[in-house]
């Protein structure tokens, strides 16, 4: 048994399922040779005419160019220039419409030719001397890619780490009237070997393999010339047979194996380039031609002049026609490609992009305008044409019900759009739309499908945080309610001062680890409005007056006492406003003070307190806020306890905002520093301390600095003023309060 | 200046529906013309009768169904059918017998279904069941072959007999079918089948007038009429190879097993060939592309299936041919041997081999 290499060499060529028999009618053009144009009017030239993306602009309105000027810049894999097709001013670079079935406008440049068709200095290479990357490089800044159809950038193609076993060189042409790449070879054979030749030294493989349908022998006799002695280069003739020169067909055709479903020829070590993109190579490496013409067969019975041209890539169609002789007739159809597989352009501006190779304009009698559909009579002849092997009657039945898991099932996705079933029908059933419109159905499924699930998997993972966080809220309430029994027995039994401490030591340990998210800050919030609310009322049931009117409560009422219920009833709500909120927001100093102090030392501790929370507050917003003020409130003798309180609540504060933030604000040793100030000193102190802290809760969002500023300015006069005695302490406490109370309501929260 | 736009392909191959409808008709003259000089000018009428009533019924039930009379009328698939039908039954039958048959065939067995392309059962072979089953005398009514008939039919007879059950001389049509001896002769399917019930060997059997060379006396000559118009429509690639070759292969195999086994109570392989219907349903019946298997594997099955019922039915079943219960039997199995017959696409693993 001969391997696959031997039969090969011996000229074997295999056979590929189905296929149909279209009259050709490439006698019309294939024996003229290819007319150069004069240069358009206009070039409208698409900044992306390849499969993949569009490089970036060089060059802007107004701009001279030059002949093979490069227009855009590839600045990426996928990515390949256009160029210059002649010298000329560039006109605009606007919308137009493309040359694709969907008529879409994409952005293009439209360049007005001076006529001069200078060229811009060409640097010729030696693909002998040349390495790999040089030759890839120039393949890819000369905007070559598959000029057969697909239009695939050439350089991804053919720079491959696998093995490649054979380069197949596509000269089928198997679409009816297209004898573009059959000029091409007629000739310039010699410049196609050579471009065979770089893709050689590129892709080592073990054979060249150019398949070449058997009525073209005058193009495989040029070929077989050009090859002359070297070795491996085999010219294989394939029986003309639709759709032979299919990437699939044609390697089945010549080496009989197929490319796996959902696979790439790679994958069986074989790379496919269309003879137009060989030649393309040759020109771009050997002088420095971009890819800026290509040939174009112009047939169909409406020209008086059927042949093949030379056209500057973005020629419009219309400039083609009319060189040709066109007469339109009524019903006139317009097709860009051959009459199997090319598409039907509404409007004839677009222009010659780099993968058109024909352009027909039939009479009507010529292709025959579709008839009514009829019904499937299930003869079969659409899988008899099939070259896929598909089951086209199935197909259509499965797309008419839209039923996407048996056309999955019936693999859709192998349809090739050759057009083969169609053309059989019997019935005049547009087969190849029906598929394209269920392949259509099918990407919109998918999409819909990925977005669901996305949102699915989103909502989950919402529900299962809001879940956990609930859980992590319960139990920590749970634990600061043990807490709270175990701070309630300490409290009788030792004294208060170590019994704080104790406590505040094991609140810092508990309260340095989780972290404060943005439902604590909202909570935060919500416990501070409740706050300020209580405040306000409490103020107003123990005082007659309004915190503003200051002067009235002077005169009605001692200040003393009411700094007392003050204090008090801020104690109070603050336990109600930690019964609500997971904030650690800790009143035990308050009521231990109150229990056993006069009405003085609760104040302080009081104040302190609150000068604490809202310290807390400032360690969420990540203000380094100091604690400064509240060093200095240093207490006397009777108000020490107090003071070793809420030193070491400032403790547990600065611990959060240290776990926190990065801001070490260090006021640790400061706290040991307990002075002999009086009480009244320390009262007026946690006022103002207090009030620095409320403006800066009001800001929680707000920058760091300008809240610090702030802080600053109000703690000096503190220390300053030493000597007040206790109202005048008290007055200025509770304006305090009131401005930072005014603030916090007015602030839309 | 704006143009047409169409969908790829823009070209299309010039062979319609129509088309291929009015070549198996044409296919089918030369077996209709040898069928009338055999059996009777009767066939004729018949085929005017079945024609008009298609044309009639399909209309009617499109005028009901709200669709396009001409175009559907005009795709020639009624006529197709109402031909089938009209040389399936005998050449003097009662007219009401073909009437039926084909408004049957027609708007139940084809339109109900949903029209053409969407019947399960071919139509012909359905309707041509239910007058089997339904008037067995008049459909077993086949004359014997002109040369081996007694009394002599003309063209006027035929009318006569096929709209007043008399010949214009004032025979019965079981008049007309009997010998000199007054015994009413049978074809030669059903004849062979009651000598061999009857203990009769084959070679004894087929010493009686109405066996000829090889086959039927006039049988095989039809046989051979319908066989080279199913070689032009296979020439003209009306129809596949596949169907007609698996239907004759598989009938000829078995009855060549049978004959080899035991040639006394068998017939030949050949006499199966050409006797009855047996070309005519191998190439238009069997290949109607609606109740077919598609795929090509399937049309093998599907052909050769037939073949083992009919071999099956004409030696051990109940009626002396079979064509039109096999055909049904393998309408109905249709769908299981197309899911089970799909090819191989390309690029993919055979089935069950991933």
């Amino acid at each position: 048994m001969p391997t696959l290499f031997q039969q090969i060499q011996a000229g074997k060529v295999w056979d590929f399922h189905g296929g149909i028999h279209p009259p050709s009618r490439k006698e019309r053009t294939n024996q003229k040779p290819v007319a150069l144009l004069d240069i358009p009017d206009r070039l409208y030239i698409p900044l992306r005419q390849h499969i993949g993306v569009a490089g970036k602009l060089l060059v802007k309105v107004g701009d001279r160019v030059l002949k093979g000027q490069a227009l855009t810049q590839a600045d990426n894999a996928m990515a390949v220039p256009v160029h210059a097709p002649t010298s000329g001013t560039v006109l605009a670079i606007e919308l137009h419409t493309s040359t694709h079935p969907s008529s879409l406008a994409e952005p293009t440049l439209i360049l007005a030719p001076d006529g001069m068709d200078e060229w811009r200095p060409r640097k010729p290479l030696d693909p002998e001397q040349a390495d790999a990357y040089t030759l890839l490089e120039r393949i890819q800044e000369s905007g070559i890619s598959g000029m057969g159809g697909a239009g695939f950038p050439t350089h991804i193609k053919v720079n491959v780490k696998q093995p490649v076993d054979y380069l197949i060189i596509n000269a089928v042409e198997c679409e009816p009237y297209i004898t573009a790449d059959d000029l091409l070879m007629q000739e310039r054979a010699s410049d196609i070997i050579a471009g065979i030749e770089i893709l050689v030294k590129l892709l080592s493989p073990k054979a060249v393999l150019i398949g070449i349908e058997d009525d073209k022998p005058i193009a495989a006799a040029s070929l077989k010339a050009a090859i002359g002695q070297r070795d491996n280069y085999f010219v294989r003739e394939v029986p003309t047979k639709y759709p032979s020169g299919g990437e699939k067909q044609l390697i089945q055709l010549l080496t009989n194996k197929e490319v796996p479903a959902g696979r790439r020829p790679l994958d069986i070590g074989i790379v496919m380039q269309n003879v137009g993109t060989a030649f393309a190579i040759a020109q771009a490496v050997l002088d420095d031609i971009p890819l800026i013409h290509r040939v174009v067969t112009v047939a169909g019975e409406t020209l008086a002049q059927q042949q093949n041209v030379l056209a500057l890539i973005g020629t419009p169609i219309s400039d083609l026609l009319n060189a040709c002789g066109f007469q339109a007739e009524p019903q006139q159809r317009i097709i860009v490609g051959g009459p199997m597989m090319g598409f039907a352009i509404a409007d004839w501006s677009v222009p010659v992009v780099k993968t058109t190779n024909c352009i027909l304009a039939p009479t009507e009698h010529e292709l025959g305008a579709a008839s009514e559909e009829m019904d499937c009579i299930r003869c079969g002849a659409c899988a008899d044409a099939c070259p896929a092997s598909l089951l086209p009657q199935q197909l259509l039945w499965y797309s008419k019900a839209k039923d996407q898991d048996k056309l999955a099932e019936y693999n859709l996705s192998d349809c090739i759009e050759c057009g083969a079933c169609a053309y059989v029908c019997p019935s005049e059933i547009p087969l190849v739309h029906y598929y394209r419109v269920a392949k259509a159905e099918i990407r919109e499924t998918q999409r819909e499908a990925l977005k669901a699930e996305q949102a699915k998997a989103r909502f989950d993972a919402r529900t299962e945080r809001l879940e956990r966080e609930k859980q992590e809220r319960l139990e920590r309430n749970q634990q600061l309610a043990a807490q709270r029994v175990a701070q309630q027995q300490a409290s009788g039994l030792a004294s208060q001062s170590a019994a704080a401490v104790q406590q505040a030591l094991e609140r810092t340990q508990q309260q340095a680890a989780p972290a404060l998210d943005k439902e604590q800050i909202i909570a935060e919030r919500e416990r501070k409005k409740a706050e300020a609310l209580a405040y306000q009322q409490q103020k107003q049931q123990a005082q007659t007056a309004e915190p503003a009117s200051i002067q009235t409560s002077e005169q009605t009422e001692d200040p003393r006492k009411a700094a007392i219920a003050a204090a008090l009833a801020r104690a109070k709500a603050k336990k109600q406003a930690e019964a609500q909120s997971e904030v650690a927001a800790e009143p035990a100093p308050a009521e231990a003070t109150a229990s056993d102090a006069d009405a003085k030392k609760a104040a302080v501790a009081a104040a302190i307190a609150r000068a604490k929370a809202k310290k807390q507050t400032e360690a969420q917003s990540e203000v380094s806020a100091e604690p400064a003020p509240a060093e200095t409130a240093a207490s006397d003798a009777d108000a020490k306890k107090a003071a070793v309180a809420a030193a070491i609540a400032r403790a547990k504060a600065k611990k959060q905002t240290e776990a926190q933030s990065e801001v070490s604000a260090e006021p640790a040793p400061a706290e040991t520093a307990a002075s002999d100030a009086d009480a009244k000193k320390a009262a007026v102190a946690a006022a103002i301390a207090r009030a620095k802290a409320k403006k800066l809760a009001e800001q929680p969002q707000t920058e760091a600095a300008p809240a610090t500023d702030v802080a600053e300015p109000v703690a000096v006069p503190t220390e300053s003023t030493p000597e007040q005695d206790a109202k005048k302490a008290a007055i200025a406490a509770v304006i305090a309060r009131a401005k930072a109370k005014k603030q916090q309501n007015s602030e839309p929260l | 200046m704006s143009f047409k736009i169409a969908s790829s392909p823009h070209q299309h191959s010039q062979k319609t529906t129509a088309q291929l409808m009015k070549l198996v008709a044409l296919a089918a003259i030369p077996g209709i013309a040898v069928q009338a000089y055999f059996f009777g000018y009767g066939v004729f009428i018949q085929l005017l009768l079945a024609i008009l009533t298609a044309w009639c019924s399909e209309a009617a039930v499109l005028a009901l169904r709200s669709k396009k009379i001409k175009v559907k009328l005009l795709d020639h698939s009624a006529l197709v059918t109402a031909l089938l039908l009209a040389v399936a039954i005998p050449s003097y039958a009662p007219w009401w017998l073909v009437v039926i048959g084909t408004a049957f065939a027609i708007i139940v067995v084809k339109q109900l279904y949903g029209g053409l392309g969407n019947n399960l059962f071919n139509p012909a072979m359905a309707a041509y069941v239910l007058l089997l089953v339904s008037f067995p005398l008049p459909m077993t009514s086949w004359l014997p072959a002109s040369p081996v008939q007694h009394i002599p039919v003309g063209p006027l007879d035929a009318v006569c007999a096929i709209f007043t059950d008399f010949s214009c001389s004032g025979y019965s049509v079981s008049q007309l079918r009997q010998d000199a001896d007054g015994i009413s002769m049978a074809t030669p399917l059903d004849t062979l089948k009651t000598d061999l019930s009857q203990g009769y060997t084959t070679a004894e059997s087929m010493k009686k007038p109405v066996f000829g060379w090889l086959s039927g006396e006039g049988w095989f000559w039809v046989n051979l009429a319908y066989l080279l118009g199913g070689l032009f429509l296979l020439q003209q690639k009306v129809i596949q190879w596949r169907i007609p070759v698996a239907v004759l292969g598989s009938l000829f195999a078995c009855s060549l097993l049978a004959w080899l086994i035991s040639p006394d109570t068998n017939a030949s392989p050949l006499f199966q060939l050409f006797s009855g219907a047996t070309m005519l349903a191998a190439f238009f019946i069997a290949t109607d592309p609606v109740s077919a298997s598609t795929t090509e594997k399937g049309r093998l099955v599907f052909g050769a299936l037939i073949g083992v019922l009919v071999f099956v039915i004409r030696s051990y079943g109940g009626y002396p041919d079979a064509f039109a219960f096999a055909v049904m039997l393998a309408n109905m199995a249709v769908p299981l041997i197309d899911y089970y017959t799909q090819p191989r696409t390309y690029g993919h693993k055979p089935k069950g081999a991933r």
